[in-house]
């Protein structure tokens, strides 16, 4: 079966702040798809991405997620890894004494146990290949499993940690939040082959990006504009090549004029 | 109607005599100056009031100890190494101990050294027969240049009492290169006044690691103790102390390492049992280049207070000291870190470190730490700091984004808090073991 995310008539706020920062926002992505949400700062792009992923520090106020049917917003985060979504983070939390490999294999673990309460889990042997294969892909260099967990990182190796672990984890859905931000020309370009080697069949993608130059390494299928906590304009590929050539002012100006109407 | 209970304000004193300490001198046949030095500490002890409002000690209020039952000097009785849970008796490291030296209610229940070491000049034995065997090394080392009856109440009366003991010696040149193993397992309530006693000799080395526990007791204990590590020019020690006693023990302890010219000292204290332990953590540099590296790890729960009060004393120039403690408190603990970065004057190009970091797991617990610093020189490096945090939802989340429970991700952290520490310590299998001590304090 087609793994699909829905998002329907999603309302967010801060925890605890009656200000809306997502106000009526759907959108359906299935497996097998890409889809880039791209948006001025400030338009809630950051907020959607960790709503889906269940972080505490937001509220909904309104609206659903569902994945296959299933209520994701009654899920505790990591239940909503284990139903196959997952989440590449704009600023991944550096973990103290916890090695990125002991990381993986503690969260496959969890999958595992999760499915059957006896399990033993992995075991480390075929762990530690499936790992050096996964980082020799993704052009990692070994050493990296066995550093504690984004501590110390520069910001290229953070968000090559971050799809390695996706290529672990191989989610059905995956949310990539900016994850091109801050990444010079090659890094973007390693991160964006290993996206672009999980994504097809298996895997479908919500690529949040600000920038265009992210589309010119990951082809999205579909391109969405999240503008004041909606998503104002949806489209194919060209959209973001709109979006480059004129920038985020006409769907301001065009928005506004809507808005008048 | 609430029965209020009125505590004498001063804290009591244990009903040793005189003519226990003359007992135990004579049922060990002991020479004149052993004995003697004992009297001399009696009467130490004798001249000190129970500390109590002192600097070191305002902190820590151990007035709930119950001397009828805690001072009863423990007698072993038909005991054997059967006694001691297997955890504790496991090799450091490969299949073969090194040396093992297992007392159980201060009786030596097993002794073992392997043939390279013994060959080697090795000496790794009990205090007593050390006394006997090797007098002269014992006279010059014992209580006169580490810990002495000077350092406190406890340390004199210790000195007065103590009643078994380890000595190791590594003569010159020489490298022991199989670990040292030492387990004191009580299985009686009462007192225990155990002593180690390291010494090595001029570009010596060895690897020790002294585990102290107890059996669960509903009677209150007493562990009186001193530790005493010497550390010769060049030479090189790396020292791991586990205290784990059960919860109705009271620990006061002076431990302290003399850490001579280019010398090297590798420091290790790890305090997870007992009810209260006050334990005077010092390292003392004598000779020009000597290093000391102190670390130290604690996890204190439902009751427990640990007050650890380190001291690194800068006697040389060109000296470095490098301490690191680490500590978590959940329930209603209670844990004191106090720590003193001192030099001698005009010891120029000193480096001292010292750093307390704290991870509170409940409202309830407290935990303090005061760093210090008496520095008499000015070509100094010497910085202190501490730290306290609490487990963030920020890093919960990010691991639960990967498919780990909620506990599972607390644990993780925790245990992560506390690598950086374990990996101090040389031996694999003792890390692995503390990691599940420590995984069990946190799940109970």
């Amino acid at each position: 079966m087609t793994a699909t995310l829905q998002i329907k008539n999603l309302h967010v706020s801060v925890e605890g702040d009656d200000e809306l920062i997502l106000r009526g926002v759907d959108l359906t992505v299935k497996q097998g798809e890409i889809h880039a949400l791209m948006g001025p700062n400030g338009s809630g792009k950051s907020t959607l991405a960790n709503i889906l992923m269940g972080n505490p520090a937001y509220d909904v106020r309104e609206g659903a997620v569902l994945l296959d049917g299933e209520n994701v917003l009654d899920m505790e985060p990591d239940e909503r890894s284990r139903a196959g979504l997952f989440l590449a983070f704009q600023y991944p939390v550096a973990i103290p004494g916890v090695t990125l490999a002991n990381f993986l294999r503690h969260a496959i673990n969890a999958r595992m146990k999760a499915d059957d309460p006896e399990s033993k889990g992995i075991p480390i042997p075929r762990f530690a290949r499936m790992m050096r294969q996964k980082m020799t892909d993704l052009h990692i260099d070994h050493s990296f499993a066995g550093r504690y967990l984004n501590e110390g990182f520069s910001g290229g190796e953070k968000k090559r940690a971050e799809v390695l672990q996706m290529a672990v984890l191989e989610p059905r859905i995956a949310v990539l939040d900016e994850t091109d931000s801050g990444l010079d020309i090659d890094a973007l370009r390693i991160v964006a082959d290993g996206v672009n080697a999980l994504t097809g069949p298996d895997m479908g993608a919500l690529v949040i990006t600000h920038y265009q130059r992210m589309l010119n390494h990951i082809k999205p299928d579909y391109v969405h504009v999240l503008y004041d906590g909606r998503i104002v304009e949806s489209g194919g590929p060209e959209l973001a090549l709109e979006l480059e050539e004129k920038g985020y002012e006409w769907i301001r100006e065009k928005h506004l004029a809507l808005a008048e109407v | 109607m609430a029965v209020v209970r009125r505590r004498s304000s001063l804290p009591q004193a244990p009903s040793y005599t005189i003519e226990q300490v003359e007992a135990i001198s004579r049922d060990h046949d002991e020479p004149d100056w052993l004995r003697e030095r004992r009297l001399e500490a009696w009467a130490q002890y004798q001249a000190l009031p129970m500390p109590y409002m002192e600097e070191e000690w305002r902190r820590t209020d151990y007035r709930h100890i119950r001397w009828d039952e805690a001072d009863r000097l423990i007698n072993a009785n038909g005991v054997d190494a059967r006694s001691v849970p297997v955890k504790n008796l496991e090799p450091l490291t490969g299949a073969e101990q090194g040396g093992l030296l297992v007392f159980v209610d201060g009786k030596v229940v097993s002794h073992e050294l392997a043939d390279q070491l013994a060959r080697q000049g090795v000496i790794f034995t009990d205090l007593r027969t050390a006394v006997r065997e090797r007098e002269d090394l014992v006279k010059a080392h014992f209580m006169t240049r580490a810990v002495t009856p000077a350092d406190g109440k406890f340390a004199a009366l210790h000195a007065a009492l103590w009643d078994y003991g380890v000595f190791v010696h590594v003569p010159r040149n020489t490298a022991a290169e199989l670990p040292l193993h030492v387990v004191c397992y009580n299985t009686a309530a009462g007192a225990g006044l155990g002593h180690v006693l390291v010494v090595l000799d001029e570009n010596a080395q060895a690897t020790m690691q002294v585990e102290y526990a107890s059996q669960d007791r509903a009677r209150q204990s007493a562990y009186i103790g001193a530790t005493e590590l010497i550390v010769g020019a060049a030479g090189n020690l790396r020292y791991v102390s586990l205290q784990d006693w059960n919860r109705e023990t009271f620990e006061f302890s002076h431990q302290r390492g003399v850490v001579g010219r280019d010398a090297q000292l590798d420091w290790v204290n790890g305090v997870m049992g007992s009810r209260l332990t006050k334990a005077f953590i010092e390292v003392d540099t004598v000779g020009a280049g000597a290093n000391a590296r102190v670390s130290g790890f604690f996890f204190a729960d439902r009751g427990q207070f640990f007050d650890l009060d380190t001291q690194q004393n800068h006697n040389a120039p060109l000296t470095n000291t490098d301490l690191l403690f680490k500590g978590a408190a959940r329930d209603n603990a209670r844990t004191l870190w106090q720590g003193m970065i001192k030099s001698l004057p005009k010891m120029q190009q000193i480096d001292g470190y010292q750093v307390c970091r704290n991870l509170m797991l409940s409202d309830e617990a407290r935990m303090d730490s005061i760093p210090g610093l008496e520095i008499e020189a000015d070509d100094v490096a010497c910085s202190h700091a501490a730290t306290f945090g609490t487990l963030e939802e920020e890093p919960i989340y990010y691991l639960m984004s990967r498919g780990i429970t909620r506990p599972q991700a607390q644990l993780m952290i925790i245990e992560g808090f506390f690598d950086e520490l374990l990996q101090r310590i040389p031996f694999e299998r003792v890390r692995q073991r503390l990691m599940d001590e420590i995984e069990a304090k946190i799940i109970a």
